[in-house]
């Protein structure tokens, strides 16, 4: 599905290097964890992956089923499969969230050479992945994100997922800024798209997100690279142990 | 001296230039307006309140040629509703295009062509009183001209909830029309009134409305300045507002060479409430741009309430020019009054001006007033882009999200979603254009 080959990343206007030759592979189906300090380059990562400006790709490939990203435009990954779910989503005053769900889903439609969805279809089918998500109609009425909490702005990225239906989520430090519960209805919403054809890759500062979200793979990166892969039990180790033993281990 | 002289030689010029209607009840308002535009003279450059904005082609004698709209023909806007038409080509009546009648119950509606045969009216005691009042502290010599030389106009009386619109639909069909339309509302105490207003007009367009709200009188304004990309428009609005009035005006525009609305409203009735507001979107790639608002809001009453809320989205050097004003006067107590002006400047050929002004008299108000010039959000344009959405139907979205707080000011939830439909279209034409 997903296969990142000595990736290197600098910032475009300055000359630091944050992603140092990283390899990744994400097979379909699977659930990948990111774990890392601060500063290891993880929400890089993702950036990058989704063609957001600012990033100079130096060296290195990442492909999504075969097809290379880099190149594409971001609106391009989002139609071949890509979704990121942003740590801090964007207020967008004055366009309606259902205005944004289905301009967003029709692009795509449109891009991928599929008819758009009538208004009827749309309003069903938001309907029924919003009630599963607990988003009352009141959000969707309301501006992308705009005086919505934490947790509203967190799960309307998790409905946007369930629009969209991508084959390929990254999920940029979701937990950040969730309560338990909030936490949990996220990660019921992310369980319930989970399926063989489609692939996460959950990047996390702690251990709590995994274990509503259970991981196949969990990797540990540091100074822009993967320094150690295991199982869930890793993620585990570097809630009672912290990161420094690890990088010590892995050095 | 000399200036004054040539000052005085081309407001002469201008004058002479007129067709001068005698008038029947308006005859002495509009000798009196004649020779206040005498002696103001017409603008220039040098005058404060014209350094942003050319009144050259406004100067002229003739009218600036305007070539025609040629563009796609859009459904009238507000088209489907059920209102009361009066339409105006070129600044003449046309019956045809109208209402074939305008009876509504608690509205009465003239032709101030034809009212001004008589030498009695209601609007007697309205027509040139508002503008004249509002040539202090600060000349409007457009706005005299128009009360002098007007031809034609509505006069309007709201003696009670109307529960149709009024239209105005204007029509430019000569590129060398020269039109001076003036119109006068009355919205007696307790009474309400939806204005409406769409179309370019004529090659030039000199407007003038005023608008007197009795107390407890609600009146709406939304308007359409049209598509022509060459018409040149000068229009105020005059209006007092008594107790517990409410005034709501919204003007959308789009192209145009030159537009210069004017508001000048008057707060004399305690607790009356008044809110301007506009959203424009120029383009200089289809002609030179300028877009021109100029508010001029007095609180007299205490406890009243005033917004000015304007966006302008600029591009390919479109300019922009906002001077707002907030006058309290002594004894105003418990003034809440706003102003925000903001521009999206999508290249960096393009400018906004803005002169924001305050003047407090009294010492328990709460007035706050900013000034804004920004670029696209990348940050928002990246998050629309990552969902699938191109550029620049991404760009589209963040210029409605701009826009979205001038609009919000359009009381009727109807009228708000046809101005954002009509911008929805406008911008995925471009998009596609």
């Amino acid at each position: 599905m997903l296969e990142i080959k000595n990736l290197h990343v600098k910032l475009e206007e300055e000359d630091k290097p944050i992603l140092k030759g990283l390899d990744l592979t994400v097979g379909a189906g699977e659930v990948h964890a990111i774990m890392g300090p601060n500063g290891s380059g993880k929400s890089t990562l993702s950036y990058v992956l989704s063609g957001r400006d600012g990033y100079e790709v130096t060296d290195g490939a990442a492909s999504l089923d075969g097809e290379s990203l880099l190149e594409m435009e971001p609106e391009e990954r989002a139609a071949a499969g890509l979704f990121l779910a942003f740590q801090y989503p964007v207020e967008i005053p004055g366009v309606g969230n259902m205005t944004f769900l289905r301009t967003a889903l029709n692009a795509q439609r449109k891009a991928r050479g599929e008819a758009e969805l009538s208004a009827g279809d749309f309003l069903k089918l938001v309907r029924e992945k919003a009630k599963a998500l607990k988003i009352d109609a009141e959000m969707l009425k309301r501006p992308v994100n705009v005086g919505f909490s934490g947790g509203e702005k967190k799960r309307n990225e998790i409905l946007q997922m369930a629009m969209l239906e991508p084959r390929m989520c990254i999920l940029d430090e979701t937990d950040s800024g969730l309560d338990v519960d909030a936490m949990k209805l996220v990660a019921d919403g992310v369980n319930a798209l989970r399926s063989k054809d489609r692939s996460f890759l959950v990047i996390t500062h702690y251990q709590r997100l995994l274990d509503h979200i259970v991981p196949d793979v969990v990797h540990i990166m540091a100074d822009g690279r993967i320094v150690k892969t295991g199982g869930p039990e890793l993620a585990l180790e570097v809630e009672q142990n912290g990161y420094a033993d690890i990088l010590a281990g892995a050095n | 001296m000399r200036k004054d002289a040539a000052r005085a030689g081309a407001t002469a010029e201008r004058i002479a230039a007129l067709d001068l209607p005698k008038g029947g009840f308006t005859a002495p308002a509009r000798a009196a307006a004649l020779s206040r535009l005498r002696e103001m003279g017409l603008p220039g450059r040098r005058d404060e309140y014209w350094r942003f904005t050319d009144p050259a082609p406004l100067n002229a004698a003739t009218a600036p040629e305007a070539a025609l709209f040629t563009g796609v023909v859009e459904p009238q806007l507000f088209g489907s509703r059920d209102r009361i038409v009066l339409t105006f080509v070129d600044g003449r009546f046309d019956a045809a295009q109208s209402s074939p009648d305008f009876a509504v119950a608690g509205l009465e509606i003239s032709r101030l062509a034809e009212a001004d045969r008589a030498d009695l009216h209601w609007a007697q005691g309205l027509y040139g009183l508002l503008e004249a009042a509002g040539q202090t502290p600060v000349a409007r010599p457009f706005a005299a001209l128009n009360t002098a030389a007007a031809t034609d106009g509505v006069l309007i009386r709201a003696t009670g909830k109307v529960s149709r619109p009024v239209h105005l639909v204007y029509v430019h069909a000569d590129t060398g029309s020269d039109a001076v339309l003036h119109h006068c509302v009355r919205v007696e105490a307790g009474a309400e009134l939806t204005l409406l207003e769409t179309g370019p007009a004529a090659a030039r367009f000199n407007k003038v409305m005023e608008v007197d709200v009795a107390d407890g009188g609600r009146f709406h304004h939304v308007r359409a300045q049209g598509r022509d990309h060459s018409r040149r428009a000068i229009t105020h609005i005059f209006a007092r507002l008594g107790a517990e009035a409410l005034f709501k005006s919204f003007t959308l525009t789009a192209n145009g060479v030159l537009t210069r609305n004017e508001a000048v409203i008057t707060l004399s009735g305690a607790g009356a409430i008044a809110h301007v507001a506009g959203a424009a979107l120029g383009d200089g790639a289809s002609g030179p741009f300028l877009h021109d608002d100029t508010v001029f809001v007095t609180h007299e009453a205490e406890g009243c309430e005033s917004r000015q809320v304007f966006k302008k989205v600029l591009r390919n050097g479109a300019i922009g020019v906002f001077q707002g004003k907030i006058l309290v006067r002594q004894g105003a107590q418990k003034t809440d009054g706003y102003q925000i002006s903001q521009s999206l400047l999508l290249d960096e050929d393009s400018q906004f001006l803005a002169k924001p002004e305050l003047e407090i008299y009294a010492d328990d108000v709460k007035c706050s007033h900013g000034s804004t010039t920004g670029a696209i959000d990348e940050t928002a344009l990246f998050y629309l882009r990552s969902r699938g959405v191109p550029r620049e139907e991404a760009q589209s979205l963040l210029v409605l999200s701009f826009l979205a707080d001038a609009i919000a000011e359009i009381e009727d939830e109807g009228l708000q979603a046809e101005i954002v439909e009509r911008l929805e279209n406008w911008l995925a034409r471009r998009r596609k254009g």
